[in-house]
């Protein structure tokens, strides 16, 4: 009986509690209206950089896809043009693509570039109702070139530079479903490789 | 009188639906129909609290069980399949012949010069004490005070049946609680255990 | 006629509305409850959310199970929707100068009228759950079965202390009875039982052994989908809102102001009395978890069982010596 009577107690202080939390100050952070600040170097969305000439730094040198955990990256390096240069070097890449669904946002890429073309940026809104539309191919990663070159990761202070999430605004022309079967290890991306090396 | 002449249909209709549905639900759903229609027979006969009795007593509790046997024995789903003698001839013949004695009566009572109830103002009937057929008040003072002695003895009757019941398919061995009951389980099984081990 | 049928129609809305909205109500109290702002993305303050959840529910594909009995199946929502409604045919809103209350139907046996219905309630469960033909919403619907008439006798039971001090079972001669003090205070017991058996009646949590998603999936509404599963949904809360009228109507003096307050009318008091009771069910869900199966049977006849006929006696033997 007496057990009961403290249940009876314990049941009213239940009450107490869940009525007094209506009025604490609530967590959430109403997304899409207010956005959470994230940490300058917040791992997110992938972004190729320009030098300030408006050169691409990337050199197709495939670092990074060797880097890559999650085998994400797909580079396919091609000899630059002595008079139509892409990048400085002696190569660039004719293709890159990211998978972003297969990508883990570990920043090894980044880690890994010799010239500090790739960079993760702070972006991470990259929803999509296609699978293939998450196959970020070079045209969708590079820093468009009006859009300033971009600051290479290591020389970032403490922010970020305002032109970092302008990747978002170029939108994708590439057929999101080839895009996606090319990242497949598979024969499409093999006879590709065969037919650009021959 | 239209709305009894609906109801009669309905009733005839639902009581044959009753007994001739091969899947027991339609049986119980037929029944209830049944019941209703009865139901709003009493109240047009202003017999008010007999058919809020009758919803509430036969709708409410008995056919639900029957309802709750259907569902635990899930024979429902199944039609129950039975000869075409499933209507033995003489009960049948018997049945005929007592519909017709039935309707014969119904013809001779509807010449018969009426008995009628003394009418309530409200079409639901008037309640509280007041002296009028079919009224709580009325129905109570009948049960507890003219009529006494058989309810009471009803009331006894269903009583030894409950008794009987139990009787019949209660679990008579001796109460043991439930948490007793795991630890001497528990203590046999160490027993057990200890046996085996030797 | 005309007049009933406007009445009816205005009536049906008013009680729509108020299912929509307490349902909004809801989601926004638990979620206050839980740290989270609950639903506010369609419409300002989220006033639109009923309007969304309709539209979708009537969107939905509607599903019959193989295994499932056509007819029954169809049948059953019907039921529940119709007598969670049909109840509001005699429940009084408030009073006239004269006394005549404000309802479509002034019944003298109004109290046994609601407890008819709400006996008849329980076949849309129980019949729903049997016909999906499959074994979740069969479970549902037995222990719904079970739990609903084992509660609906406490029920009862509390309802009769309340008659036996109005002397009357028409809905306004009870409210009329209260009018110097709510039934609340020499029915203090029964009112506790009544609210106890009035949740476990509406299968609401801690009593909701009837859904139990985490172990019955949906409970008896697994298999329903589309409007077929809204007819349910909706008959949950219009029988939230009945039992809360019930409540207000027995115990808390209908629409009698408290200590001669009559600042509101007597429809206003209501109104505020109806929604205390909806914001208590609310709170409950957020408070407490649901009960243990056998707990709650024992619950209902070894304690409120009992504790009803003691009420019941007691008061029988108060009215008796004054
Ligand atoms: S962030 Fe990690 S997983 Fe993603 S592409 Fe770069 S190396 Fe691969
Ligand atoms: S992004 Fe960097 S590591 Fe990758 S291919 Fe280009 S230069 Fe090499």
């Amino acid at each position: 009986m007496r057990k009961h009577l403290f249940n009876v107690g314990a049941i009213l202080q239940g009450f107490g509690i869940t009525f007094k939390y209506m009025f604490v100050k609530r967590p959430t952070i109403e997304y899409p209206s207010i956005k959470k600040q994230h940490a300058p170097r917040f791992h997110g969305l992938h972004e190729l950089r320009r030098y300030a000439d408006g050169k691409e730094r990337c050199i197709g040198c495939e670092l990074c896809s060797s880097a890559c955990p999650a085998n994400a990256i797909t580079v396919i390096g091609a000899e630059n043009a002595p008079d139509a240069r892409v990048s400085p070097g002696e190569r660039h890449a004719a293709s890159y693509e990211i998978d972003e669904l297969r990508c883990i946002f570990c920043g090894l890429c980044e880690e890994a570039c010799p010239t500090d073309a790739i960079v993760l940026t702070p972006r991470f809104e990259m929803a999509d109702y296609r699978r293939g539309a998450f196959v970020y191919s070079k045209d969708r990663l590079l820093v468009p070139s009006d859009a300033g070159v971009g600051t290479p990761p290591d020389e970032r202070p403490n922010g970020i530079p305002a032109d970092l999430g302008r990747v978002a605004e170029v939108k994708s022309t590439t057929n999101v479903d080839r895009g996606y079967s090319a990242t497949h290890r598979g024969e499409v991306l093999k006879t590709e490789r065969k037919g650009l090396a021959g | 009188m239209i709305p009894f002449w609906i109801i009669a249909v309905v009733l005839i209709v639902s009581a044959l639906w009753t007994v001739t549905a091969r899947k027991p639900i339609y049986s119980v759903v037929s029944l209830l129909l049944n019941f209703a229609a009865l139901a709003t027979t009493y109240l047009i006969l202003h017999a008010e609290f007999l058919a809020v009795m009758q919803i509430i007593v036969y709708s409410g509790a008995i056919l639900m069980l029957f309802v709750f046997v259907i569902a635990l024995l899930n024979s429902g789903i199944a039609p129950i399949v039975l000869g075409r003698d499933r209507v033995p001839v003489a009960p049948a013949a018997a049945a005929a012949l007592a519909a017709i004695a039935f309707v014969a009566t119904a013809i001779a009572a509807a010449h018969a010069p009426a008995i009628v109830p003394i009418a309530s103002h409200s079409p639901l009937g008037a309640v509280g004490r007041g002296n009028v057929f079919g009224s709580i008040g009325d129905f109570g003072q009948a049960l507890f005070l003219s009529r006494l002695l058989p309810f009471e003895i009803t009331a006894l009757i269903l009583m030894v049946a409950v008794v009987g019941v139990v009787l019949l398919a209660g679990d008579l061995t001796p109460y043991v609680p439930t948490r007793r009951r795991a630890e001497q389980s528990r203590r046999a099984l160490r027993e057990a255990i200890l046996r085996e081990g030797k | 006629m005309l007049i009933v049928l406007v009445k009816s129609a205005v009536l049906l809305a008013v009680v729509v509305t108020t299912f929509a909205y307490a349902m909004l109500f809801e989601r926004k109290i638990l979620g206050w409850m839980q740290l989270r702002p609950g639903p506010n993305r369609v419409g300002p303050w989220g006033l639109l959310q009923p309007a969304a959840d309709a539209a979708k529910l009537i969107l939905k594909e509607d599903l019959t199970p193989k295994t499932a009995d056509p007819l029954i199946y169809r049948l059953a929502p019907f039921i529940s929707l119709l007598t969670a409604f049909a109840v509001y045919a005699i429940i009084p809103f408030g009073a006239n100068g004269d006394g005549s209350p404000w309802a479509i139907g002034n019944v003298n046996a109004g109290i046994l009228f609601l407890m008819a219905i709400s006996s008849i309630g329980v076949y849309g469960i129980s019949l729903g759950g049997w016909a999906s033909g499959s074994k979740f919403p069969l479970l549902g619907a037995v222990r719904g079965t079970a739990q609903m008439i084992s509660y609906e006798l406490s029920m009862s039971l509390s309802f009769v202390g309340v008659l036996m001090l109005a002397g009357t079972t028409s809905l306004t001669g009870i409210v009329n009875a209260q009018e110097r003090v709510w039934f609340l205070i020499p029915q203090a017991l029964g009112f506790i039982i009544y609210v106890i058996t009035a949740v476990a009646e509406t299968n609401r949590t801690p009593f909701d052994l009837v859904e139990a998603e985490t172990e019955l999936v949906g409970g008896f509404h697994t298999e329903y989908s589309g409007l077929r599963f809204g007819s349910f949904f909706i008959a949950e809360y219009v029988n939230m809102l009945t039992i809360s009228c019930i409540a207000t109507l027995l115990f808390l003096g209908g629409w009698n102001a408290p200590f001669g307050l009559t600042l509101l009318p007597g429809i206003g008091w209501f109104v505020l009395k109806v929604g205390a009771f909806m914001f208590f069910y609310m709170w409950l869900r957020a408070t407490l978890p649901r009960f243990r199966y056998d707990r709650l049977m024992t619950f209902g006849w070894k304690v409120l069982l009992p504790l009803a006929t003691l009420n019941l006696v007691a008061t029988a033997a108060w009215v008796a010596l004054h």
